[in-house]
């Protein structure tokens, strides 16, 4: 329990300081355990708990300023993916069932890998073109940030207020895509 | 695109983020809203005549040290109630502490009255205005503060909603106060008190439905 926390703050903290690879590997890790987390919450299909990992990997990622660096990060991650739980069956109309759990549960998950297959390409088609461009050429094409800017005619400062935007809408579309 | 993928994206998003950012935003908006808070009341109730000597007496920053000790942890509890896994036990515990002892001083004064002085001090002048002035001069702070902590993550909708509205309304009733000429703490502790009571009330409600993210 205390080594995930040992592992995680550090990288949270790098991350919040501008390091893209601690940044990364954090989400990695951190993805591997909501999928345990959410798997073993949702008896449902395995899409609904890949797309509850991914929407919890964007709030992560879009709302980083709330966390207290003070604060253990596995109860701010915990927190987060508690609430997008909730919110999840709040929106299906289902009622919790299991109990809700501690941080130390949370701990506890063991680390789960990603299913092939799953997509996100149906929410991504729902994107402004120039943002979906941006990402394709980031995301396929392997470009770095600047490179695809430049492709799509945008400056660097410009591609990265684009990018911001698109996980931002892409995080909203998540959210209401079950509907 | 799967999960991976979607985290080379955020990676490639990483900016340095700031200590301060969410504080920060919340400052700003608090910021905002005492201005339009300040603008409404002078442009619609307008200033108290007496007020020059009004900030001369003790009462005038009795009322606004317990209006304002009320919007303070408010705001302190937005700002904890922002961030996911962290408790606002201690701004609770600071405006249940500010209510009781302002309450405890009103019925001091309220119990050393006759009955009918009592009942005056209870209406002053202004007893039927006083809760709906403050709850109408709350609204605007309310809207920019649900709005900001909208951007941040409270995982308390209702609770968060309650905090706001409770800042706002301290907010606006310690404005209120440069308007108003009530001068009696018996007054003060309900009607005031009902006002803010009031907006965090109506922050509670819009809260649960707003905040969510």
């Amino acid at each position: 329990m205390d080594e995930l926390e040992l592992t995680l703050k550090p990288l949270m903290l790098a991350g919040l300081n501008g390091d893209a690879q601690a940044h990364a590997r954090l989400l990695k890790l951190l993805s591997e355990r909501l999928r345990a987390y959410f798997g073993r919450r949702l008896s449902a299909s395995l899409d609904d708990v890949e797309d509850l990992v991914q929407e919890t990997l964007l709030a992560v990622h879009l709302r980083r300023a709330t966390y207290d660096r003070a604060q253990p990060f596995t109860a701010w991650a915990h927190a987060i993916a508690r609430y997008k739980l909730i919110d999840h069956w709040r929106r299906r109309k289902i009622r919790a069932t299991a109990p809700l759990d501690d941080v130390a549960d949370f701990l506890a998950s063991e680390p789960v890998d990603a299913d092939a297959g799953l997509d996100l390409t149906r929410v991504l088609s729902t994107l402004p073109p120039r943002q979906r461009t941006l990402v394709e050429d980031v995301k396929v094409h392997g470009l770095s940030l600047s490179e695809a800017g430049l492709r799509g005619g945008l400056s660097e400062g410009a591609a990265k207020v684009a990018l911001h935007r698109a996980l931002k809408l892409l995080a909203e579309r998540l959210r209401h895509a079950d509907r | 695109m799967q999960t991976d993928e979607l985290i080379d994206l955020m990676a490639a998003d990483t900016a340095p983020v700031s200590r301060f950012a969410a504080a920060r935003r919340l400052a700003l908006g608090a910021a905002a809203g005492a201005v339009v808070v300040m603008l409404l009341v002078l442009g619609w109730l307008g200033l108290r005549p007496d007020l020059t000597t009004a900030v001369a007496g003790a009462f005038f920053w009795i009322k606004a040290a317990y209006t304002g000790a009320l919007g303070a942890a408010g705001f302190w509890a937005v700002e904890r109630l922002g961030r996911p896994g962290v408790s606002a036990k201690r701004p609770a515990g600071l405006a249940a502490a500010v209510l009781l002892l302002f309450v405890l001083a009103a019925l001091a004064q309220g119990c050393r009255m006759s009955g009918p002085a009592r009942l005056i001090a209870l209406q002053g002048v202004s007893w039927t205005v006083c809760t709906l002035n403050i709850a109408i001069l709350a609204a605007p702070s309310l809207v920019i503060t649900l709005l900001i902590l909208r951007q941040l993550a409270p995982t308390r909708p209702t609770v968060a909603g309650f905090a706001a509205g409770a800042f706002s309304g301290g907010l606006a009733a310690t404005l209120y106060g440069l308007h108003c000429p009530e001068a009696t703490c018996v007054f003060v502790a309900l009607w005031y008190t009902l006002g803010v009571a009031v907006s965090a009330l109506v922050g509670a409600v819009f809260g649960r439905w707003i905040l969510r993210w």
